[in-house]
């Protein structure tokens, strides 16, 4: 298993933070995940391996953070909010919308690997409502018809 | 510790500092309900069912994780205590399936209790319960995830106690569940620690689910009958067509020296007892054929064949092979009725490790042997050689346990990464074969720390133990001459002068205690009862038969054959009778079938072994769960073997030697001193008086004055060992109390035995067990399903 140079840094770093190597386990997940695209088992086995816990373990960890996933994810995650603030100013609406222009449902992938959508809680975009997130950029205030400017504008960069 | 006075319920209490509120409670007599909280594992604080009222604490407290401190004044039994706890079982039961008459847990769950203790009768919530299938996990491991109350407890216990890590809590929130750590089933020990753990019916032995009720069952706490470590395994008979069937073995009766521990073996492999094609009638070899007879045939042609052999040619033409796993009794009954009725020192077991070696070496050092609890509590332990995970499961509990509760030094030597290097301080790798000489090395010979040297490309994996330095062999040693109080563990590559040397080492540290690993259930007691061709009892060189030779009035005098020499001497035509008891010496050390053609072969055995299916002679034994007696493991400590159950149409082997010895015409009386003690009137047996009688037998028993008032009694025969054999005088009313008893090994021979190479290690591994394994199917099964060979039949 290969990662980059600047994970390789981080790493090295991170693990000097803590008296144990265990305390890195969830960022290295998370940027692990960040240049995979998802925690296949082979990432699962050597991040376990690094850092001297069993792959069970790694995968307890996981399972308990709904932000890292063990499947492969589309190129653009779309997460829409719809919690309360949300919920209140078209949250709902908005994923409805989403479903059918992107034809998948919660925690589906476009068949091109383009888009995949989830329905979150809060992202602390609150004031903003209502709030999507599209791997770490948020789309604020929105509605269906900028929700498709911002999908196209997604395709499109997709596509390039 | 300094103490800490605190109030409970109005109740002064006073224990050390550190100590928790839950068990100061405890301490007391108070009870605090719980779940997740098991002693010796770490605290989790998930139930909340032990909420307790402590005084200036503003919400109600875990009592499992708060620590008491000095003027505490903690309250435990108050409307808001009590409804609390109503409320935790209120939620635990919202997905649980209120369905206790199926479930396999019903009548021993926790949370049953807890619900009739501190439970509502009634629920607010209405919701459909979460339903999921049940699944199997590994041949003996079930789960049926929604009887789980999430108390983490198989988690702690399959990672802290076992170090196998095999199971983890996934998701989160009331999505959490235990998975198994490969997906859909487990990879792991199979020490079933997990099922024996939960509180409730969630994870189901494989070998009892659904099979009885736990009231339906006598249980019964006896010695294992595997490996040599003498763990207490409970087991739960009832009555069958063939007379009382084992249903299960589990660790209900935590007082044995294994306390919450209990491996695969012990908890499962008690079906070799229950299987069909055990001998259920004595046979005689008739036209080539064994065919069924009477006993009273078998016993009498036994008797005849043996006196003539006896008489015609002597008792050097007669040969006795002993077993590792019958009692000490019938070990010392066999070797005393060989020697005084066969009139031959031709006797002998399958020795796998040098218990006279050993004992000439403790010489003049009568307490220097360690027991098993020793190992749970030494500051510091050497182990050379051997593999206890593997080999003995409780032994590596015990080190496993005492490294991580008492955080003790662990040193380890061996030429395998053996899984205990986790654990260790040290780890020493050394090439195959070298403990001997790492044995003289310990000992000062510097010449061989060259050879000492781990082979290239295997070099200790330091990586994976808690040994942060590449330890060289001189570092090694000067680490260990500077311990205190350390215990010497050593395998059975360790033999001969080696034992002296690690002994010497070990004499120059204060406090040094030793203990040697044999491999079956009784080895230790095989070799402390004499079944040697050149030593009595007690390690006595037939040279020195004082006070046998007084008491049993004559022994042979010249010391007898090997089991080798017995081969040969069948083979040149001049052994013309061969008594094997409870072993397998054809299929063992691989005897040519045909050496015995000329010898009249007698085998006491359960199962048609090579040995057995080449004898005159088969007689139906019992086996040590169907036979009361002793058992004295690895360690020395001696324990009670308590009949559980019984297959109708088997004997013991004590009764047959007994009974063999009649057919002689030997004075039974002699052999076996019954009928001594008192004869009373011992109280009423029932009505309102009935424990009188009981009374009166607990204490005649333990004096040893209960009337024994037959020969077969195995108590008549350890009288006499308690007597003679030196180093056996406990107390017999600990004993009869179920408690380890622990024995002192007061060597005499020098010179005696020293026969390495007769030594020959068993090499089970967790789910193989000698002859009980073979016919174990629940051992093949576990086998099978890890890829390993199953046992040969």
């Amino acid at each position: 298993m290969r990662f980059s140079d600047q994970f390789e840094t981080r790493f090295a770093e991170m693990i000097t933070h803590y008296p144990t190597k265990r305390p890195v386990l969830v960022p290295t997940l998370l940027y692990a995940q960040d240049e995979a695209g998802y925690l296949s088992d082979e990432v699962i086995e050597e991040i376990a391996e690094r850092l001297e816990l069993t792959a069970l373990d790694v995968r307890n960890v996981i399972s308990y953070y709904s932000m890292l996933s063990t499947k492969p994810r589309g190129k653009y995650n779309v997460q829409v909010c719809t919690n309360i603030a949300c919920m209140l100013r078209g949250g709902e609406e908005l994923l409805e919308h989403c479903e059918k222009k992107l034809g998948i449902a919660h925690k589906g992938t476009t068949p091109d690997g383009q888009f995949s959508l989830e329905e979150v809680e809060c992202i602390g975009a609150c004031s903003w409502a209502p709030a999507v997130q599209v791997n770490y950029d948020f789309h604020e205030n929105l509605t269906t018809e900028k929700m498709d400017r911002v999908l196209e504008g997604y395709a499109k960069k997709g596509a390039a | 510790m300094a103490d800490v006075n605190i109030t409970v319920d109005g109740k002064k209490v006073t224990a050390p500092a550190g100590t928790l509120l839950i068990e100061a409670c405890k301490s007391v007599g108070i009870e605090v309900p719980s779940f997740c909280y098991y002693p010796n594992l770490s605290l989790q604080g998930a139930c909340r069912m032990c909420l307790v009222k402590v005084e200036k604490m503003p919400k109600l407290q875990t009592a499992c994780t708060t620590v008491i401190s000095e003027g505490m004044i903690a309250i435990t039994d108050s409307d808001e205590v009590r409804q609390a706890r109503k409320g935790m079982v209120e939620l635990l039961l919202g997905n649980h399936p209120l369905d206790c008459p199926v479930c396999d847990a019903g009548g021993e769950c926790e949370l049953q209790d807890m619900t009739f203790s501190y439970g509502a009768a009634e629920s607010k919530y209405m919701e459909p319960k979460n339903h999921k299938e049940e699944q199997q996990w590994s041949p003996v491991v079930y789960f049926d995830r929604p009887r789980c109350i999430l108390c983490y407890r198989c988690v702690r216990v399959c990672g802290e106690g076992m170090d196998v890590w095999a199971l983890g809590v996934q998701n989160r929130g009331v999505g959490s569940i235990i998975a198994p750590n490969k997906e859909d089933h487990l990879e792991c020990e199979e020490c079933g620690m997990c099922i024996d753990i939960c509180p409730v019916g969630a994870l189901t032995s494989g070998a009892y689910r659904y099979k009885t009720r736990p009231w339906e069952m006598n249980h019964v706490g006896t010695t294992c009958a595997h490996c040599a470590d003498g763990c207490k395994t409970t087991l739960g008979v009832r009555r069958s067509e063939t007379g009382m069937e084992i249903v299960r073995g589990d660790n209900r009766d935590k007082s044995g020296i294994n306390g919450d521990f209990l491996c695969i073996k012990g908890r499962y492999a008690f079906d070799f007892a229950n299987r069909e094609d055990r001998f259920v009638q004595p046979l005689i070899r008739k036209d080539g054929q064994l065919a069924p007879s009477t006993w009273e045939e078998a016993f009498e042609l036994i008797g005849k064949r043996f006196k003539e052999a006896r008489e015609q040619h002597g008792g050097q033409a007669i040969g006795v092979v002993g077993s590792n796993r019958t009692t000490n009794e019938e070990n010392y009954l066999l070797q005393k009725f060989a020697r005084v009725v066969l009139q031959t020192n031709n006797i002998d077991h399958h020795r796998t490790a040098d218990f006279p070696a050993f004992a000439a070496a403790l010489r003049g050092k009568p307490e220097s042997t360690a027991s098993m609890r020793d190992v749970f509590n030494a500051p510091a332990i050497l182990l050379i050689g051997n593999d206890p995970t593997e080999q003995h499961p409780l032994m590596a509990w015990q080190i496993r346990n005492n490294v991580r509760l008492h955080r003790a030094k662990l040193y380890v030597v061996n030429s395998r990464d053996i899984k205990l290097r986790r654990q260790a301080t040290g780890f020493l790798r050394i090439p195959k074969g070298a403990e001997g000489r790492f044995a003289a090395f310990l000992n000062g010979d510097d010449s061989v720390a060259e050879n000492l040297r781990p082979v290239a490309g295997t070099g200790a994996d330091a990586g994976e133990s808690r040994a942060t330095t590449q330890t060289t062999p001189a570092g090694f040693r000067d680490q260990l001459r500077s311990e205190q109080n350390l215990i010497i563990i050593f395998g059975a590559e360790i033999r001969g002068g080696d034992i002296a040397s690690v002994v010497k080492f070990g004499s120059g540290i204060a406090g040094a205690k030793f203990l040697y690993l044999a491999d079956y259930a009784n080895s230790r007691g095989a070799a402390d009862m004499g079944l040697y061709p050149d030593l009595l009892p007690g390690y006595h060189p037939i040279a020195d038969s004082g006070k046998f030779h007084q008491e049993w009035g004559g022994v042979p005098q010249t010391p007898g054959l090997t089991l080798p020499e017995m081969v040969d001497s069948a083979r040149s035509g001049k052994l013309k009778a061969l008594y094997v008891v409870g072993t397998n010496p054809v299929g063992r050390f691989d005897i040519d079938p045909f050496v015995f053609s000329q010898s009249f072969v007698v085998v006491q055995d359960m199962f048609l072994t090579e040995t057995a299916s080449l004898a005159d002679v088969v007689l139906p034994a019992a086996n040590a769960y169907e036979k009361s007696g002793t058992f004295t493991n690895t360690c020395g400590d001696l324990q009670l073997v308590k009949k559980a159950a019984e297959v109708s149409g088997s004997k013991s082997d004590f009764e047959m030697i007994v009974r063999i010895a009649d057919a002689m015409g030997a004075d039974v009386h002699k052999l076996v001193p019954f009928g001594r003690g008192t004869a009373a009137d011992m109280g009423q047996s029932r009505g309102a008086q009935s424990g009188e009688a009981d009374r009166h037998s607990v204490w005649l028993e333990a004096h040893g004055l209960e009337p024994k008032m037959s020969p077969f009694d195995p108590m008549a025969i350890l009288d006499e060992i308690q007597r003679l054999v030196p180093g056996y005088e406990v107390s017999r009313m600990n004993l009869l109390a179920g408690n380890d008893q622990r024995t002192s090994l007061v060597g005499r021979a020098s010179g005696a035995a020293q026969n390495p190479e007769l030594i020959a290690p068993a090499n089970d591994h967790l789910f193989s067990s000698g002859t009980l394994g073979r016919y174990s199917r629940t051992l093949n099964s576990v086998m099978e399903n890890h890829d390993q060979q199953p046992a040969e039949f």
